[in-house]
Order: structure tokens, then sequence, then C-alpha cells
């Protein structure tokens, strides 16, 4: 085992691992923050997608060791009490979601995607989430959430 | 014909308006829960085993090394693992003999403190087999053949009306072809996963739940029905819980073996839970896929381009463990008139993992054949594709002489057609040309059935000023916790703020699964019966804890009408002239489908539908190893599925003043399958106006593409190069 210290959703954990544990199974299994799920467990449809040291990462594929005396970011860590998120926000009024499963993954990638790019073209949003599989909406309108959001102001800029 | 007693329409005052989603909140938030993020205190954690041979008898089981690890509660195999009480069902009956039926079929499972534990040990059992030859390769000379009874919607495997042979021979043109569809499967989001608690028969002074179930599932009571008696326990007594379900599109419309596994080992270890995951990788072997198909498909028509023979011959595959028989030439009995008219079915039973219900199961191979066909008919008559299915209406249902409900497909084609911007007449492929990028355009018709599924009962309760209803519904994604509170809301004609709905739990009265496109309809009958009866018992001032218990009333409009949805796909590709590769610029999907009961999410689903057609098209192929049967592409990263950057301008409307009047009070007839039937043809349809490339196996791939596309003194060069 060894002995972790991570910053998760603003809260500080010590905890012991094993080396082997993946983030993903250290924040479902050892911090309870279930929200960040798993689809694939190859790395390939982001629904695992948190923030380390506030850069998305696939959590299925980064140890829980790896993040020791790093700050996580999850998808239950972004809203502002009971104030969504923006992106939250645009993902909830655009109907970007259906079986929502894919959701807190994308969504964190969205807005990873508009601090990188706080004004991105239709284009640019459909490349920045293709490895964020949703198998439900068609995209449509998840393309239309992070539009919003980008005019809202998420990452800096003011939407095209 | 007797006079129609149809149900009784619902004034439409929260139906029709675009409610947000009511689990909307909660899923952005990340704190819906889905099986496996319930609470389960002290829970276990299982891991499969999977056989390594198709077909033989397990030898030996050796989990010493997986017992001696620390963590490990329990190895369960053949020699100990709880008894079944009904093991017909060979499907439900995992560890109860040494028989293997295909390879990867679970012959252990490890039950352990954490999940990597219960992996590792998994890895460390040794089993030894006696291996036995199998069968595992779909061909049309297949020792397996066979004409099964029924097909899996309960049809004919065979239908046959006037002289095809004849016909054919003295038809003007004719299209004779083989079109074939690929293994496929369902991939929802989530996994399918298991919480199972073995109470007992003491729980709860001997009248609680024996096991609860925390299941990923489209029906909580389909999962009651099919498991209770498998595991010996009442029915009222096995209880199912599911209010959040990451998607299905049909693998989750029963329960698998990986569900009666967590039961077993949850008896083994009661009272403690079990979590049994499947992962990514194991869903390419237990959780239903759909059938490949071979199709022999063939169109004759008079000088007019009037069908006078429609000839559908399918080849597809079922498994050696259990029989399940795909209905994909069913659409074809009722598309389009012909006087001569033929479907046959041969299955064969190989030695591989079960296929299942795979979002339009039938439909979406056998309409995919039938409009591709539709497409290479009209070029050979010098027609435009909507024309040639103008030309073929037909007035009454081909199949059985009944009338149709409502049928508006030439409405769905016209109206796409002139939102699209078709050009009308007949196509000239290889005609468009952008720089490097050869363009077509493809059209191709849809249909889904309007089903209805019995067996639907729904309470009403006055409690605290609202109206609590309960039935035991799901939502995998469809938006049921919206639309059915909206149907609520106008049944009993409150507001929605006084409607608090119930669904996932088998607490609440039986249910039929969301699938078939028929859960807003079936759920709703009985809702809207539950209302009625409510209020005739209880009148518009009820008193706290006034009830209302009711089922769903005869329709006789169910017999005398065929009741069909209807749909027309446009869609605009680009494909390098060099490379091959396929772009979708744009797809239109024009539906028919009766009320819009809420316009957002029935907009999601077309959409969702048609990309799922998209990747069908495109992408979705699930290869097998010819020798032992397993799909070798078993995850994410080599089974394709569209991605965010494949889809561009996508569209989905439906026609005005769209009601059905025949199926439910409503007025709707159900929407999450008619997307993903037809959208493949139409893509297809528009490779080959931009190509001139015939494609008549999915997908289509750039290698499909590149022979056709190279003028043929470069093709000589580049086979003569490659033989050198």
């Amino acid at each position: 085992m060894t002995r972790i210290n991570v910053k998760v959703d603003g809260v500080d954990h010590t905890d012991e691992v094993e080396p082997r544990m993946l983030l993903v199974h250290y924040l479902r299994e050892q911090v309870g923050r279930t929200g960040t799920v798993v689809g694939c467990d190859t790395s390939n449809c982001g629904a695992c997608t948190v923030h380390l040291d506030g850069r998305s990462v696939k959590s299925c594929n980064v140890l829980a060791v790896q993040a020791d005396g790093h700050e996580v970011t999850t998808i239950e860590g972004i809203a502002d009490g009971d104030r969504l998120h923006a992106m939250q926000q645009a993902f909830h009024d655009c109907h970007a979601l259906q079986c929502g499963y894919c959701t807190p993954g994308m969504i964190m990638q969205s807005i990873d995607l508009l601090n990188d790019n706080p004004n991105p073209s239709e284009d640019e949003i459909r490349h920045g989430l293709e490895g964020n599989l949703c198998r439900c909406t068609g995209y449509h309108n998840i393309v239309k959430a992070v539009q919003q959001a980008a005019g809202a102001g998420v990452g800096g800029g003011g939407g095209r | 014909m007797s006079e129609p007693t149809g149900p009784t329409l619902l004034d439409p005052v929260q139906m029709g308006r675009p409610v947000g989603r009511l689990d909307g909140r909660r899923k952005v938030l990340g704190v819906a829960p889905y099986a496996v993020e319930h609470e389960a205190e002290g829970a276990a954690q299982a891991a499969m085993v999977a056989s390594t041979v198709p077909r033989g008898r397990v030898r030996s089981i050796d989990a010493t090394a997986a017992r001696a690890l620390p963590g490990v509660l329990a190895v369960l195999d053949h020699t100990n693992a709880p008894r079944v009480a009904d093991g017909e069902d060979r499907e439900f009956a995992p560890l109860q003999d040494d028989t293997v039926w295909f390879r990867r079929q679970p012959v252990a499972l490890v039950v352990a403190e954490s999940s990597e534990v219960a992996r590792e040990a998994a890895a460390l059992v040794a089993v030894e087999y006696d291996e036995e030859p199998a069968e595992v390769g779909l061909r049309p000379d297949s020792p397996r053949l066979y004409t099964p009874e029924k097909l899996s919607d309960g049809s004919e495997s065979d239908t046959s009306a006037g002289d095809v042979e004849a016909a054919l021979a003295a038809a003007t043109h004719v299209v004779d072809e083989t079109y074939a569809t690929p293994y496929e499967h369902n991939n929802p989001m989530e996994p399918h996963a298991t919480i199972a608690t073995w109470h007992g028969e003491d729980a709860g002074l001997g009248d609680g739940p024996v096991l609860t179930l925390v299941d990923s599932t489209q029906g909580v009571h389909a999962v009651r029905s099919s498991l209770a008696p498998v595991l010996g326990i009442e029915p009222e007594r096995l209880e199912v819980v599911a209010p959040y379900v990451g998607g299905g599109f049909g693998s989750k419309g029963a329960p698998h073996v990986n569900v009666v596994l967590a039961a077993l080992a949850a008896k083994a270890l009661a009272p403690r839970p079990v979590r049994l995951t499947v992962t990514r990788q194991q869903m390419f072997a237990l959780v239903g896929y759909r059938t490949a198909t071979i199709q022999h498909f063939r169109l004759g028509a008079d000088a007019d381009g009037r069908l006078t023979a429609i000839s559908h011959d399918v080849l597809e595959q079922s498994a050696a463990i259990k029989e399940f028989v795909e209905q994909t030439g069913s659409p074809t009995r009722s598309m389009y008139a012909a006087p001569n008219r033929r479907t046959t079915h041969r299955v064969a039973r190989l030695d591989v993992a079960i296929p299942f219900w795979m979002r339009a199961p039938g439909e979406m191979p056998g309409m995919f054949a039938h409009e591709v066909a539709m497409d290479e008919l009209a070029h050979r008559c010098g027609l435009d594709p909507i024309e040639l299915r103008v030309r073929n209406e037909p007035d009454v249902d081909p199949e059985t002489g009944h009338p149709f409900g409502r049928r508006r497909l030439l409405e769905c084609l016209r109206r796409g057609a002139e939102r699209f911007g078709w050009e009308e007449g007949p196509r000239a492929p290889l005609s468009r040309r952008e720089g490097d990028w050869l363009v077509g355009t493809g059209v191709a018709s849809s249909t889904y059935p309007a089903n209805a599924m019995p067996g639907n009962e729904a309470t009403v309760t006055f409690e605290h000023g609202c109206y609590a209803v309960g039935i035991g519904a799901a939502d995998i994604g469809t938006g049921s916790w919206t639309s059915l509170t909206q149907v609520t809301a106008d049944a009993l004609g409150v507001g929605l703020e006084q409607i608090r709905l119930g669904i996932g739990d088998t607490r609440y009265p039986s249910a039929s699964v969301a699938g078939g496109s028929s859960g807003l309809s079936s759920w709703g009958i009985a809702i809207t019966a539950a209302a009625r009866a409510f209020r005739e018992q209880h009148g518009d001032r009820p008193s706290e804890g006034a009830s209302a218990t009711a089922g769903m009333p005869d329709n006789p409009d169910l017999q005398e009408y065929a009741l069909n949805s209807y749909g027309a796909h446009f869609a605009k590709v680009r494909v390098h002239a060099d490379t091959g590769q396929i772009r979708v610029p744009r797809m239109l999907g024009v539906f028919s489908v009766g009320r819009a009961v809420n316009p957002t999410t029935l907009r999601s689903q077309f959409l969702g539908g048609m990309v799922m057609g998209l990747s069908a098209a495109l992408f979705e192929e699930s290869v097998r190893d010819p020798r032992f049967g397993h799909v070798v592409t078993q995850d994410l990263a080599s089974y394709h599925v569209a991605a965010n950057a494949d889809v561009a301008d996508l569209d989905a409307i439906w026609l005005d003043d769209d009601v059905e009047t025949h199926l439910n009070p409503m007025g709707s007839r159900g929407a999450g399958e008619i997307g993903i039937v037809g959208s493949p043809a139409a893509i297809v349809n528009a490779v080959f106006d931009a190509t001139g490339v015939r494609v008549r196996d999915l997908p289509v791939t750039a290698d499909k593409l590149l022979a056709g596309l190279l003028p043929q003194r470069e093709r000589d060069h580049v086979l003569g190069d490659a033989s050198a």
C-alpha cells in the first residue's frame, strides 16, 4: 500500500492505496465520488474524464498514486452550491444529454476545451470532443451546449 | 369491418411542449445513480472467468492460486455454485454444468474485497477443457441452417403471395443482388452492471424481498419475471431497481447471464451485497448483439417502374445455447405494393455468443437491403428514386390487407426533398466534383411498427396535494421521466408541478420494457387508464390517500389497422477521389410518428438514431476470429462508433398535425428506432451517386470504394504492381 495526499473537489484526502489502483476507482470507491463513471476501461470513451491540476485526463488511464500531491476536480466539484457551473447549465439548457452516462466526462472535457480555446468554431468543438463518445444524442446538442457556454464566458471568451 | 372504437384521445396541454428533462439537473451534477453508483455498504466485487474454447467441456478448474490471494472471498464454478431452480433457459443457468457453448462463456466467478483483487484472481483460475469441434461462421452452405418456427417479432419465418419467379421472369427491370450486414454490438455507454443482495427467505418477517437487484435494465419487471423462476423466488419477492439507466439500445431489454451470476454470488455470500460490472470487453460476448445477415433481394418492375415482384431471402445466425431470430424480412412484407411477394428466413445456430435485440432489430438490416435495392431499381428504370417510391405506394397493408392507420411516407419524402434541396430526376453518378472530392446525395424510406405491449398497469394516489403516479417503466435516456410526467398531467388535467412520477422499480405496478419503440405508448395507455379511473372514483377534489389502479383497456383498432411510423432520410456525402475517405456533411430525417409528446426529447431520439445509422453505414463491425467465433474487435478502440467529429449538419423534423388516433390516448407512436432504419441506405445510395460504386455490404469503408474509384488504366497499373 502507498500513502497518497490528493485534493479532490477542494477537500484534502490522505489514503492508503494499492499502487495498481486506477484514479477512477480511487475516486469512486475510496473518496465516494461516483459521479465520475467508467465506460470502457481502455481510455477510448472519455466517460471518466476529470481534471488533474486543471487539465483534463481520462481517470481510467491514470493511477491513483500519480495523483499524489495533486488536485483533482470531478463533475461533483464544479457547481457553486446550488448554482450550476455554466457548462453544466448549458448542457441542461440545450438538452445535450439523454442517458447522461457520458455527460460528466463530456462536461469536464468541454471545460478543458474552452480553457484552451475560449471561442472555438463548430469544427474545433467537434474535434476537441472526439475522444468523448456519446451513443444517445448524435452530438448535435452537445456542440450547441459548448457554444452556449463559450458565449457565457467559460474559458474567458465571449463566444462566436 | 366493425366500427372502430379506438382510444379516446387526451387533450394536449402539457403534451406537445418542449419541457426540459426533469432528470437533467441530476445528470449534469453527476448525482443520478446508475446501477453500481448505488450505495451498497460493504459490497464485494465479482469478476468473471471466461472460457477459452468455443465448444466442449470443462475438464478441471484449479482455483488454488486464486483462493490463496488475500482478499478473495469465493471462487464459484459448476462444482460449487448455488443451483438454479429452473435451468431450461441455458443463458440463465451459468455454472450449473461443465458444458461450454461458446468462447468467452463464463465458467467461473471470483468474488473478492476489491475489483483489483477479483480481476487478478480471475486471471489465476486455471481451467482445462475437453475441446469439441465448433461451427462458428455464417456461411450460405452452413450445415446448421434451418427454418425457424417464428421470428422474434412473433411473425412467420416465411411468407408468400402470388408467383414471384414467374413475375421476375416477365419483369422489364430486375434487381437481383445480395446484401450483407455485419455483426454489430449495442455498446450503451453504461456497461451492464448489477448490485445483488440476498436477504433470504426470512427477510422482513417472511414477506420482504428475498433478493434485491439494482440493475442496469430496460425493464425492471422483465428482470423479475425472467429471473424469479430461475432463482426459485416468488416474483413479488424479487425486487429490481433501475431509476437511471445509461443507455441500452436493446441489449438491456432482458437480463443476461451476468445478472444471474451476480444473484448466485450474492446467495453464496449472503447477506453481503455483490457488485458485478461487465467490462466493455466482456460486453462483446455476454449481453447480445445484432446478427450478421446475408440477404438475397430481388425486385421485378414493369416498364413504368411499378413493382411486380418483391423477394427477400434472409440468411442469419443464432446461437447453439439459445435461439434468437432477427425479423430481418418483416418490414419488407408491408413496405411497398406488389402482387407477387415472398420473404424467407434461414438461420444457423452456431457455437457463438447469443444475439439479441439491437436498436430496430430486423428493420435496420432488412430496410438497408430493401432501400438500396430500390435505389438500384430506380437507376435501372431511369427514375428519380422518390418517384419510384411514389409509384409503389400501397393503398392497404400488402401483407394483411388491413387499412393503414395513417401512412404518410410520401409526405415525408416530399417534405424532405423540398427542405434538402433534392434535385429531381434520375441520378447521374459521378456528376459532381469539388476539388478532390466526389459529391453525391441519396434518399431512403424508413418505417417502424407502432407497438403497444400488453401487461401494463399504473396506480395514481393523491398525497399532500400532489398525484403520485407509479409504473415500473424505464428511462434509458429516452426521456420517460419527463414525457410520462406530461402524459400524466394531461390525463389528470393538472399541471406538471402536481405530478410525482415513480418509475424504475418493481414496487410500482407491472410495466413492459423500454423497447420496440413501445415504451411511451404502452405505459401511457396504463397511466391514462389509471388517471381516468381515479377521476371516476374520486372526482376532481380527492381526499388524501385516494387511489386508483388500472391496466390497459381493450383496443379493437389494433386488430383492424396496420399501424406504422414512416420516415424519409436524405444524406449528402463527399468521397475523396484518391483515398476513398467518406465524409457525411449533411443528414436530414423527416418523420411521421404521431404526436410529439415532447419535441425536445423526440428530436434528440431522431438525431441519435440517425447518427447510429451513420455509424452503422461507415464504421460499425464486430470482427470475429474465424477459428473460435469470439469478437476480436472487443473494445471501443477497434469497434468504431461515430464520434463527434464524424457528424456535421444534422437535422430531424416531423410532419405537422400528426396524430395517431388508433394506438393510444396520447396520439403518439414511438420514436426510438425509426431514426436508424433507412439512414444507412441513404448514405450508401449517396456514395453510389458520388462515385458510381455500389457497395452492398456494410459498413462502407474506403477499401470497398478504392478499386472502383480508380480509372481503369490506373487500376490495371496498380494491380499489375501488386502482383509483380
